[in-house]
């Protein structure tokens, strides 16, 4: 990558640049909807950052746009330096919705990424045997995601994502339809598979305890529509963490308490921006 | 329910049914015959009747000739819908073009093209195979149509974001979502092609069980039309199971209904 940056200094080093980021749908009655207005936002090489915003307030649009899935009505995307015009091919994408191929067994889910980009069928069956066995789900290779949990699948997906080796992972809310006690697990896979090799991660949730438990910076966002993003906070919890520990910590609490002073009001509005739709 | 059960009530339903029929052709109920045998015949004929035609074995030819109507229906009337299908889908244009005529000929009832079929086709088993194309390309093709719409937008974006090309797309994606459709109508498609080969044969040919049943019909020899109708229900079954056989291996992916995830 190295000498082929064209952007400005700012967003040099940046592996994710959102720079003044406008996204607009047009509706069926043909008016403009604003969904997210003048969004600006680096994540550096490394990172991991967290959007965590009202129902409704365009944060998985943002990461849509960071993807590449989306064009930006305004402004610019930046990846590495280099305007991105197309699909984000630097970028894992690990879905809220389910998106492994029913067709396929796990085994195959995971070598899937390695398959198309011809990378021998016995080197990539290894390889996706040897993440399977990372995420926890070594006996499970056969299996058809039907035949596995919510939490399976999404540990699935997570090697199926990882095993390609992206430089940076973009998470929309990933674990939102999982349990409790499995969101925690899987918070504290995805801290361990992350300290291995630190990607630049921006990840989407609603939970803001999650947020603060995984990230080094929880960015917020207001309620839709045309949402801005109205704070930016650092995380200086140290690392590494167990995510159910760290939330007992005074510094959790404390950053906790000042984010969500902010946060409240935000939830609030976009609850009744809901109500009077 | 459990299985004997369940297998036993099946038995008594038979059971019951050809006894009441026995009973009511033979005995009079207050001095009328209920089922008058020149009408419904009497279950003893109708097995002698199919006792004779496996002894004899002249029913053999005309299975097998209904089962190479069938299948070649099925098989020529399933390629046709895939291709077909695939192309609409992919091609919204094109489809948009071509819907009223699609819409239009599925409407038809096809037994009005079995006169045409003879005409061009001859009284061979190819007019028969044609009526079911007729009827087998439908139902595959509207269900790989819907399939390859269909398919989960989610799916669709990570096989992009994990790097697939149109062409892999193709395979990896559309290809596995519109043949799980097929399959899973494989049931109708292939019970259509059976219905188009009977009918075929019934309208006019020099083999097959629709023939058969036409022409025990012709010298009103009523136990003879049962018969056929019995040899054409087994035939059917069957078929039915070995689709059931296939259909479990091709889907085994799919969560059977009322399955429970462990």
């Amino acid at each position: 990558m190295a000498g082929t940056t064209t952007a400005t200094a700012a967003t040099d080093e940046a592996a994710v640049a959102l720079n003044a980021v406008d996204v607009a749908f047009r509706l069926a009655d043909g008016a403009i909807f604003r969904a997210v207005s003048n969004a600006t936002l680096n994540v550096a090489d490394g990172e991991f950052v967290s959007i965590v915003g009202p129902t409704g307030c365009g944060k998985s649009t943002l990461l849509n746009i960071a993807a590449g899935l989306l064009p930006p009505a305004a402004g610019a995307v930046n990846i590495f330096g280099k305007r991105l015009s197309d699909l984000n091919r630097q970028a894992g994408y690990l879905f809220q919705a389910d998106a492994l191929f029913p067709w396929k067994t796990a085994l195959e889910n995971v070598a899937i990424g390695l398959d198309i980009v011809g990378v021998p069928p016995a080197e990539a069956r290894t390889r996706a045997k040897d993440w399977l066995g990372k995420v926890g789900l070594g006996a499970f290779g056969d299996r058809y995601p039907h035949m596995l949990s919510g939490g399976q699948r999404k540990r699935v997906g997570l090697a199926q994502v990882l095993i390609r080796d992206p430089k940076i992972l973009l998470m929309d809310e990933p674990f939102g339809p999982l349990d409790a006690q499995t969101r925690q697990i899987m918070g504290n896979l995805l801290l361990e598979l992350w300290s291995a090799d630190r990607k630049a991660v921006l990840f989407v949730t609603h939970d803001l305890e999650e947020a603060i438990a995984l990230s080094d910076r929880v960015v917020i966002m207001s309620a839709g529509p045309a949402s801005r993003i109205i704070g930016d906070w650092h995380v200086n919890l140290p690392r590494p963490r167990d995510i159910s520990e760290i939330k007992l910590s005074a510094g959790f609490h404390e950053l906790h308490r000042d984010i969500w002073h902010m946060l409240k009001e935000e939830v609030i509005k976009g609850y009744a921006q809901a109500e009077g739709r | 329910m459990s299985r004997v059960t369940l297998l036993s009530l099946q038995i008594a339903v038979a059971v019951i049914f050809v006894a009441a029929w026995y009973v009511f052709s033979t005995y009079p109920v207050f001095g009328h015959i209920l089922l008058p045998p020149f009408f419904f015949s009497n279950p003893v004929d109708v097995v002698k009747q199919i006792i004779a035609w496996f002894v004899s074995g002249v029913i053999w030819k005309h299975l097998w000739v209904t089962l190479v109507e069938s299948m070649l229906a099925f098989v020529i009337g399933s390629v046709g819908g895939v291709l077909v299908g695939f192309w609409f889908a992919r091609q919204p244009r094109t489809a948009a073009v071509f819907d009223p005529y699609v819409k239009m000929a599925n409407a038809l009832p096809r037994v009005v093209l079995a006169p045409i079929f003879t005409l061009w086709l001859g009284l061979g088993i190819w007019s028969k195979v044609a009526l079911g194309v007729t009827l087998v390309f439908f139902i595959v093709f509207f269900n790989v149509y819907q399939g390859v719409k269909e398919v989960s937008p989610t799916v669709l974006a990570n096989a992009r974001m994990l790097g697939m090309k149109e062409r892999q797309l193709m395979r990896h994606v559309y290809w596995p979502s519109a043949l799980s459709w097929m399959f899973s109508s494989l049931h109708t498609s292939v019970g259509f092609a059976v219905v188009g080969a009977v009918v075929g044969e019934y309208l006019g040919a020099a083999a097959g069980l629709g023939y058969l049943i036409q022409q025990a019909e012709g010298v009103f020899d009523v136990a003879g039309v049962f018969a056929g109708m019995f040899v054409l229900a087994a035939f059917v079954i069957v078929i039915d199971l070995i689709v059931t056989v296939v259909e479990k291996r091709l889907l085994v992916w799919r969560p059977t209904v009322g399955e429970s995830r462990p």
